[in-house]
């Protein structure tokens, strides 16, 4: 599996090297590194099945520190492996109407995606943190470049956001690093080090939010639903579908695995919060209400999905704090699932509508009837936001519920609250696929002439094949979840009995 | 007083002085005729030769150091080792980048003072005694000044050198004044005799003259490596001077600088350590086998650190604040030259006499003199084409010469502390040792707060990166670049890649020169 990691970077220096007068070389190219990165993913899938943990490499980076070079990957990060695969195959099939500077865009891509394969994939505590910063710069070209809306103040804050919430990591792993006194920072090690409890207190807030920044934690969500509109559609894609997760991960690997006395109880309690557990569940439970409320009251199509993902990002951090079996299954599940799901809307959101009506403002997209001129998007946002919604037979269904168990398990408050944001989720799903798709004003005989004048592109096949991609992605873990909660199960298991695997 | 054992001693410097002088006859006596071109490139070859041969001499010498009586004059190997071999090696790409450059007729003349300022440098990374590390910081402020002032054509170019020279020369007395104190504190001018002296003289608490002394020279050396409050000199000089005098002033200069201070540092943390106390800021108290007991308050070693300490924070604070809002490219390297001095002089504040401190200093200072070089390189590329070394100057730079894009790509993401580059390495070296040495609450703040500092720094590199790579230009002619330039850029871009990828590499390396612990 550490070869998927190789194969991106070395495809994203090709691609950067390739002619610039041709961009179905480039396009091709990147299809070819994202597909056998996803087949990579798939075999390791398939091969890491029933077993533990597997050690890839192991190698001595940086004597002098103990720092290892050292790839692995337990249960959850085979999940999240399978997820990146899965984005960055459709991301690339999103973005084949890149004409600008294709080369380049798909070198940042494909780094990118390097990136986010070597953090799933890092068992060291530095190289994990190497990966994560790695993938922070492309995400600044390629909404800067490639973006729309506002993309140079978008992709700063982005950057911004990232780069001081892993100031925030850093600063906690050096901490770590020089507390725990051992010669190694892998994190088996790191766990195993007996940080002392006092330490662990303060330590673990100041990762965890390091992490959940990315992950889109209320109240540091502001960089998601600017960066998401301003980003090209493989761009949100990515950062909704597997960045996003670069943080959960983090909050989940690092926070939660090397500091798992961080999460004690205070001894104390201020208005029913009694432990930094209380204080970041709750955010989360926030987050999801605030992040639905507000997608409902959005007049731009991509800013609903921007709010959507900080809503659903919340289930995953609930997940987390719930710290039992069924919540942090549920969390690590609703990973992959809002990857999936995430992507398909931002590709018909981003790609399939606004590259050919060239407006994402409801009161404009109403009057197009898209669903009779677009048939196959309006369509396939109905597919999409029935597993937005979290439908029985979609992904989004088997996790939510579990985090939602598991929440009730912890706190019955922090289920009944969330469930508001689920009713308010139905809600701006419903809104939006009126609005922007099934408006119930007739066309006027004017409106039936332009139309006529300026047909829309037909869908290409790169198109459908990106939301079949998905599509099928988020029906076989809705219709068979066990095929990955078989790999997560032990994972968390194991993390939860023995802290960092 | 052994000649030969001086001149075996000083090979280096005594190498560096022959390619100057040789520089000198070839260009003013053979080559009168020549066309610009050819003389520059001769002396320029000249001079990596004179380097090539001085690094030889550093790594052949055998590591024994220059005594004059009982006194150690200069020392050889370990740190000194290292800040000259990397002196010479920055020297050398200082010189190639001046093939390219036409601010000047008299290629001799600067080529001889780069070297001749070069060996002021090496001097004084390995000096122990305060009249050795007055006259080699003397021998290298004065070339620098000339360096700053070499471009006769520009005003600017003139008005850097006059501020730098009339602060320099400031500076200088200030310094001299406290080495006067100290001498007379201690009756000696050997740096181990002053420390212990000053100690013994300081018995009973550190006595204000301590504290003058040591604020008088951290003035005059926080004027060399430009830290907050002595830095209003780098701004004006790093904007006037021609582009290979700014890389050498912000490159060599500031590697020799930090060299001097990890010797100082080491004078003052050797007695303590040598009575098994712990580095860092103490104040412990001696009790000497027998009766009357005295109270002895290391002063020396409580007030030193406490100076650079804050010397560092203003730096980091002022200097980054600062670049936040330049719109020329050159004094926003000033000021994040600032900034960069103010980590590494936490690094020097929070001391360890083992060698682990140093090799971490001296790591941080050689990868950022090698990534400024190629710094100013790039900006001297932009400047010729475009006459402005403004932020708007670099827009559609990677339409314009994308390998010169891509180099400052790097460069710059490494002077922000981007992982898997340099100089991301260097900040983590330099603040892990910070937290091995004290684990108190007052190094992790401090760290803390460094951290924060160099979050906010990528906003304004990202700012130079933006005109290069996002912003459309309205020029996209192509910029041509002289092919020496250009190797020297994708060496130094290359280096700073791959010793990031493998940064056991540069620390072996540094390792390589200390004596087996």
């Amino acid at each position: 599996m550490a070869w998927a990691i190789y194969i991106s970077f070395a495809g994203a220096l090709i691609s950067a090297l390739l002619p610039k007068g041709k961009p179905a070389l480039a396009r091709w190219w990147a299809l070819t590194v994202t597909v056998a990165g996803l087949a990579i993913a798939v075999a390791g899938y398939a091969a890491g099945m029933g077993q533990g943990r597997q050690v890839f490499v192991d190698a001595l980076w940086v004597p002098s520190m103990g720092i290892h070079y050292l790839l692995a990957a337990d249960g959850i990060s085979r999940v999240l492996v399978l997820l990146t695969g899965i984005a960055s195959v459709a991301g690339v099939l999103f973005s084949w109407n890149i004409e600008l500077r294709t080369n380049q865009f798909f070198a940042f891509y494909l780094a990118l995606i390097g990136g986010v394969y070597g953090v799933f994939l890092s068992g060291d505590l530095f190289l994990l943190f190497v990966f994560y910063e790695v993938a922070i710069i492309p995400k600044y070209f390629l909404i800067s470049i490639w973006g729309s809306t506002r993309r140079e103040y978008g992709a700063m804050k982005l950057a911004l956001y990232s780069f001081v919430g892993s100031a925030m990591v850093l600063i906690g792993l050096l901490a770590a690093y020089t507390t725990a006194g051992s010669h190694s920072t892998a994190l088996v090690d790191l766990a195993h080090a007996g940080l002392p409890v006092s330490f662990q207190m303060w330590c673990f807030p100041l990762v965890f939010v390091g992490f959940a920044i990315l992950a889109g934690m209320w109240p540091f969500h502001t960089w998601a639903p600017t960066g998401h509109v301003a980003a090209p559609t493989a761009a949100s894609m990515l950062l909704a579908g597997v960045v996003m997760k670069l943080g959960a991960y983090g909050c989940l690997r690092v926070g939660i695995g090397l500091f798992p006395h961080g999460l004690d109880p205070w001894g104390f309690s201020f208005i029913g919060i009694g432990s930094w557990r209380d204080v970041f569940a709750w955010l989360a439970v926030i987050g999801i209400v605030y992040g639905a409320l507000v997608a409902l009251a959005q007049t731009d199509f991509k800013f609903v999905i921007g709010y959507s993902s900080v809503s659903h990002m919340g289930f995953v951090l609930l997940g987390l704090m719930t710290l039992n079996q069924i919540g942090v299954d549920g969390a690590v599940l609703q990973m992959f699932s809002h990857g999936v799901i995430a992507g398909l809307l931002f590709a018909i959101v981003g790609r399939i509508v606004y590259d050919r009506t060239h407006t994402r403002q409801f009161a404009e997209l109403g009057p197009m009837h898209l669903s009779r001129r677009l048939p196959f998007a309006a369509w396939a946002f109905v597919f999409a936001g029935a597993a937005s919604m979290g439908l029985p037979g979609f992904s989004g269904f088997v996790a939510e519920l579990q985090v939602l168990v598991g929440a009730w398990q912890a706190n019955p408050w922090w289920t009944i609250v969330s469930s508001i944001g689920i009713i308010v989720g139905v809600a701006y799903i419903w809104r939006a696929l009126q609005k922007a798709f099934f408006s119930d004003a007739l066309p006027t005989p004017h409106e039936l002439e332009s139309e006529q004048e300026h047909k829309f592109d037909p869908i290409t096949w790169p198109e459908i094949a990106g939301v079949a991609l998905l599509g099928i992605s988020t029906l076989v873990v809705g219709l068979y979840p066990r095929v990955l909660l078989d790999s997560i199960e032990p994972a968390v298991r194991a993390l939860l009995a023995g802290g960092a695997q | 007083m052994n000649y030969a054992a001086l001149f075996r001693s000083t090979l280096p410097e005594t190498a560096l002085e022959i390619a100057a002088l040789l520089v000198l006859v070839v260009d003013l006596g053979f080559l009168r005729k020549a066309a610009l071109q050819i003389r520059i490139a001769v002396a320029a070859f000249i001079g990596v030769a004179g380097c090539i041969a001085a690094i030889w001499a550093v790594c052949a010498t055998e590591w024994t150091g220059f005594s004059a009586g009982s006194d150690l004059l200069l020392t050889a190997g370990g740190s000194a080792g290292v800040a000259q071999v990397a002196i010479l090696v920055l020297t050398a790409l200082t010189l190639l980048l001046l093939i390219d450059s036409a601010f000047t007729r008299h290629a001799g003349e600067y080529v001889s003072v780069v070297l001749m300022a070069a060996a002021g440098g090496l001097i004084i990374s390995a000096a122990q005694d305060l009249l050795v590390i007055f006259v080699g910081l003397e021998l290298l402020s004065l070339g620098l000044y000339v360096l700053t002032a070499f471009n006769k054509q520009s005003g600017k170019s003139a008005e850097a050198a006059i501020k730098y020279y009339l602060f320099g020369g400031m500076s200088a007395a200030f310094l001299l004044f406290g080495f006067s104190y100290l001498y007379g504190l201690s009756g000696s001018t050997s740096l181990p005799k002053v420390v212990l002296g000053s100690l013994v003289a300081s018995a009973n608490g550190a006595s204000p003259l301590l504290i003058i002394a040591l604020v008088m020279i951290a003035a005059g050396l926080g004027f060399k490596v430009a830290a907050v409050p002595f830095h209003l000199w780098a701004p004006d000089t790093y904007e006037g001077a021609p582009a290979p005098a700014a890389a050498f002033i912000a490159s060599v200069s500031k590697v020799a600088s930090f060299a001097l201070l990890i010797s100082i540092s080491y004078a003052i943390h050797w007695w303590p350590a040598m009575l098994h106390l712990p580095p860092g800021r103490v104040t412990g108290t001696l009790i000497p086998a027998g009766a009357p007991l005295p109270h002895i308050t290391l002063g020396f070693v409580t007030a030193w650190p406490m100076i650079l300490m804050d010397l560092s924070v203003l730096s980091m604070v002022f200097g980054n604040l600062a670049a936040l809002a330049q719109s020329s490219v050159r004094r926003l390297l000033a000021y994040s030259a600032i900034a960069h001095a103010g980590y590494i002089l936490l690094g020097l504040a929070f001391f360890s006499w083992t060698n682990a401190s140093a090799q971490a200093i001296l790591y941080y200072s050689v990868t950022y003199g090698l990534t400024t070089i190629g710094a100013f390189g790039v900006v001297g590329v932009v400047e010729r084409s475009t006459g402005s070394d403004k932020l708007d100057a670099f827009l559609g730079l990677h339409k314009r010469n994308p390998l010169v894009a891509a180099v400052l790509l790097v460069l710059f993401l490494s002077l922000a502390g981007i992982p898997p580059l340099v100089g991301f390495w260097a900040k983590f070296n330099l603040f892990a040792a910070v937290l091995r040495v004290s684990g108190g609450t007052l190094p992790f703040t401090l760290v803390a707060l460094a951290i924060a500092f160099s979050a906010v720094s990528l906003y304004y590199y990202l700012q130079v990166l933006k005109r290069a790579y996002v912003m459309p230009s309205t020029d996209e002619s192509p910029i041509r670049v002289h092919p020496v330039t250009l190797a020297v850029l994708l060496l130094i871009g290359a280096a700073v890649l791959v010793l990031g990828c493998f940064p056991a590499l540069l620390q072996n390396w540094i390792a390589s020169f200390y004596p087996a612990m």
